[in-house]
């Protein structure tokens, strides 16, 4: 077996040794070039999993071809028949897959992510205290307004303001990423966050109304 | 007939999996189906009269197990034998079936263990649903074997897209122990759309409308190029045609005015309520006729008022229709067509309810009984012997943990596609605390009283730190039959603490021990030549591996030591026509040490490669002279991620 050392060696050039047939193989490949063996998913990020450039701009169409192609080559129902060790691989290589293209594919995620990425910890899925006072307010005033909705034609325009003014954030989160203000990125992510959730809340509410 | 004889240690027929046969098999409420896909066409196995569906009930009788038609026939003789509808009850614990009480066909075990799987008391023997299901899936592996002429022992079984883990987990085991090795658990509005989606082509956004005997499915799904991707599934685990009996049989109950029904007459009056249902599908009027103590009842209802009656309960699929909807971001518009799934899609009532909802007419070419058996087919098919398609499904119900004060916090949110890893992180709430209880759940509720508890486990021997210093990282995997494993670990201190949890309502290992010993499917010569297939597979990977390695860098050998590699080839090709597993294995091992100098060798020549200032690219390229042996090697972009 080679050392640890030599392990180290090969990682630095981005090389490590094929599972199957001992050979050198590049950390970034899904299948060894010499034998063809499947290979464990390794460390990039979800943007260079794809094949992406870390930016929130991405090509959401060429980030959905090459999970679809690589999905079609890792999916464990292509392993199905395989020895234990392999359909392991192909899950795994399926799960970063899965995991990748489900924080790039949502607007919210995939700027929570690059936040992350760029040392800002952002964290989408926990319930945070909102720290804007200014959209604190907005967020009780809106609550209220939803509150106070007695009809669905009344929910549906809340629905919509909120979703016209989530579509006005992403392209603002487009411009204060290129710009590189992680600040302000980090305050608009926080707000995108309580829009979505917003919109959910007007969701359940309207499907409240519909099956009373 | 002439026998056959063989030369000791050939085996006689060539076994299924070698030949790459696996079946499918819907697994229904009421009616089982099976299906293979033998040539190119997907076929339902039929029983001599023709018929596809294999009712699933179970007699179980003083000496012999009986299942399907012949155990039907003997419900109203001998009702306390005799077990219908089990699906409902997979994976389900004493306290979900409270709900049930008095609905089902059979006495639930009294039990004074409040979390494990519910039993049945059926002629005085206590029995799980999975053993029952089991006895299902053995009779419909016999009739295929019968069929095709070869013993099966792989399958694809589909279970609701609804089913929580505890019920897959309860049917993986139940196929285990009718000695099925289950290739994949497909969802059955998936299969349904597989059935659907091969045969047209099909591009575009679809939903599977699956109401069955005993539960409701709704999905959507999106198809293109031969991908089938789940955009988001709901539905409801305890609503199905079954139902529409009962409300049947309640009526007339209330119209004839009978009371304290015996088990014999409750069957009886369903049986009835069943045949009215489907009677009415067909004419405007029926007759419901039974006899119940002695006293023949006739009773005339028309169909518009058995919709008023089941009306209530299709307006509850509508609902979890509009909920799919939204947690896909579409509306009915957006849908290119409905898919109808299940013997229950036939009642005009769901029909028309499904159309006007959709606003246009839903797809019923292919047989509701049979199209989600022929999906599970061609998947099984797909898994053996290779597909261009894909399925790419999601979980179906939301998996938490339990938080401070019984609050559910989610980890995998619902319609995430699986297969799926998420990890997050906890932390102790007292000082000193050192262990921390894991309690798995599953479903859209806030409260852990709400949803479905799936297990407990304990994490024990956190160093005592102050409260909150802890970091404990849980991590839920789900694999791609949906199935859910949990791991924690404590993170800050080194402490590797770690304990893998399958939770299941399922049978405890010891328990499918026992069973699997109880049966004769699983005999020890079984057991031995799997074992020894697998041994044969791992080396023809070895030698395949190192054979791609020798055409590509062999010139790093001297003549002797290819040689030398080449003898160790020989002997290890040696071993592998025998039969002797012990053999192989031992011979593989010695192959490893044998081409440890070569690995070495290749592993430094790419290293010193690339140090020596060449880019990676080029190291690449040059150790990329050989194309791959037996598989293409799409690279993800690597170019573009290095630039």
């Amino acid at each position: 077996m080679p050392t640890r050392t030599d392990d180290n060696r090969a990682a630095s050039v981005g090389l490590a040794p094929c599972w199957s047939c001992k050979g050198p193989v590049s950390t970034q490949v899904l299948f060894c070039h010499t034998c063809g063996a499947i290979q464990p998913p390794g460390q990039a990020d979800h943007f260079r999993r794809l094949g992406l450039e870390p930016d929130f701009d991405v090509d959401i169409d060429l980030a959905e071809k090459r999970y679809l192609g690589f999905q079609r080559a890792v999916h464990p129902d292509r392993f199905a028949s395989k020895p234990p060790k392999e359909r392991a691989l192909a899950e795994a290589q399926s799960v970063s897959l899965n995991d990748a293209y489900e924080t790039l594919k949502d607007p919210l995620r995939r700027a929570a992510y690059l936040l992350r990425l760029k040392g800002v910890d952002a964290s989408v899925d926990k319930d945070e205290t909102m720290r804007d006072p200014e959209l604190l307010m907005e967020a009780m005033e809106a609550r209220e307004a939803l509150m106070g909705a007695e009809s669905a034609p009344a929910i549906e325009k809340l629905a919509a303001k909120a979703g016209a003014d989530a579509i006005g954030v992403l392209s603002e989160l487009s411009k204060a990423f290129a710009a590189d203000d992680l600040p302000r990125a980090n305050s608009l992510t926080t707000r995108l966050k309580y829009l979505r959730k917003f919109l959910e809340e007007t969701r359940t509410r309207l499907v409240a109304l519909e099956t009373m | 007939m002439l026998l056959q004889i063989h030369e000791p240690g050939e085996t006689p027929d060539p076994h299924a999996r070698e030949r790459g046969i696996a079946i499918g098999i819907d697994l229904g409420t009421t009616n089982t189906v099976v299906a293979v896909v033998d040539g190119d066409q997907p076929e339902v196995l039929r029983d001599p009269e023709g018929d596809g569906l294999i009712p699933s009930v179970v007699a179980l009788m003083e000496d012999r197990v009986i299942v399907g038609r012949a155990a039907q026939a003997l419900r109203a003789k001998y009702p306390d034998r005799v077990v219908s509808s089990i699906k409902r009850l997979m994976g389900r614990g004493v306290h979900d079936v409270k709900a049930l009480a008095g609905v089902l066909p059979y006495k639930i075990a009294a039990s004074g263990d409040a979390v494990g799987m519910v039993r049945l008391e059926v002629a005085g023997r206590s029995v799980t649903p999975i053993e029952i299901s089991a006895e299902i899936l053995k009779a419909v592996k016999a009739r295929a074997e019968a069929a095709l002429g070869v013993d099966i022992e792989q399958a694809v079984v589909t279970v609701p897209a609804y089913f929580d883990d505890a019920a897959r987990s309860a049917t993986k085991d139940a196929a285990k122990l009718a000695g099925l090795d289950v290739l994949r658990l497909v969802n059955e509005p998936t299969a349904a759309a597989l059935a659907y989606g091969l045969d047209s082509g099909a591009e575009g956004i679809y939903a599977i409308y699956d109401l069955g005997g005993g539960t409701f499915d709704i999905s959507l799904l999106r198809l293109q190029k031969g991908v089938f991707q789940v955009l988001a599934t709901g539905g409801d685990a305890s609503l199905g045609g079954d139902d529409f009996d009962h409300a049947l049989a309640e009526w007339a109950i209330k119209q004839a005015d009978v009371s304290d029904l015996d088990p014999a007459g409750a069957a009886a009056l369903l049986l009835a309520a069943r045949a009215t249902k489907e009677a009415l599908s067909n004419s405007e009027r029926a007759m419901l006729s039974v006899t119940l103590r002695g006293r023949k009842l006739e009773l005339e209802i028309a169909r518009s008022d058995f919709e008023t009656m089941i009306e209530p309960l299709i307006t509850r699929t509508m609902q979890a229709c509009r909920q799919v909807l939204a947690d896909a971001g579409t509306k009915p518009d957006g849908i290119q067509g409905i898919v109808l799934v299940g013997g229950s899609t036939r009642l005009p009532l769901v029909r028309r309810k499904v159309e006007h909802f959709f606003g246009r007419a839903p797809l019923a070419d292919i047989n509701p009984d049979e199209v989600v058996a022929i999906g599970a087919a061609l998947q099984a098919k797909a898994l053996t012997r290779g597909s261009d398609t894909l399925l790419l499904d999601v979980i179906p119900l939301s998996l938490g943990i339990e938080t401070i004060g019984g609050i559910v916090e989610k980890v995998i949110e619902r319609n995430t596609p699986i297969p799926v890893a998420k990890a997050q992180d906890f932390t102790t709430y007292q000082d000193g605390q050192t262990g921390l209880l894991v309690h798995v759940v599953q479903g859209e509720r806030e409260t852990v009283d709400a949803c479905r508890s799936l297990g407990r486990f304990e994490l024990n021997g956190i160093p005592p730190m102050v409260a909150g210093a802890a970091r404990i990282q849980v991590t839920y995997a789900v694999d791609a039959d949906g199935l859910l494993t949990v791991s924690a670990k404590e993170k800050t201190t080194g402490v590797n603490a770690e304990i893998a949890v399958k939770p299941s309502y399922g049978l405890s290992d010891s328990e499918m021990a026992d069973m699997l010993r109880d049966s004769l499917v699983h005999a020890r010569d079984d057991m031995e030549r799997r074992l020894l297939i697998e041994a044969r597979v791992e080396a023809d990977r070895v030698l395949l591996a190192l054979e791609a390695a020798l055409r590509a860098d062999g010139a790093l050998l001297s003549g002797d030591e290819h040689k030398q590699i080449d003898a160790a080839i020989a002997r290890a090709r040696q071993a592998l026509a025998g039969q002797d597993r012990d053999a192989i294995n031992a011979a593989i091992d010695l192959l490893d040490r044998e081409t440890h100098p070569f690995a070495q060798r290749r592993m430094d020549r790419a290293i010193a490669q690339a140090l020596k200032g060449h880019s990676l690219d080029e190291v690449e390229a040059s150790m990329a002279t050989d194309p791959a042996p037996d598989r293409s090697h799409p690279e993800r972009g690597a170019g573009a991620a290095r630039k």
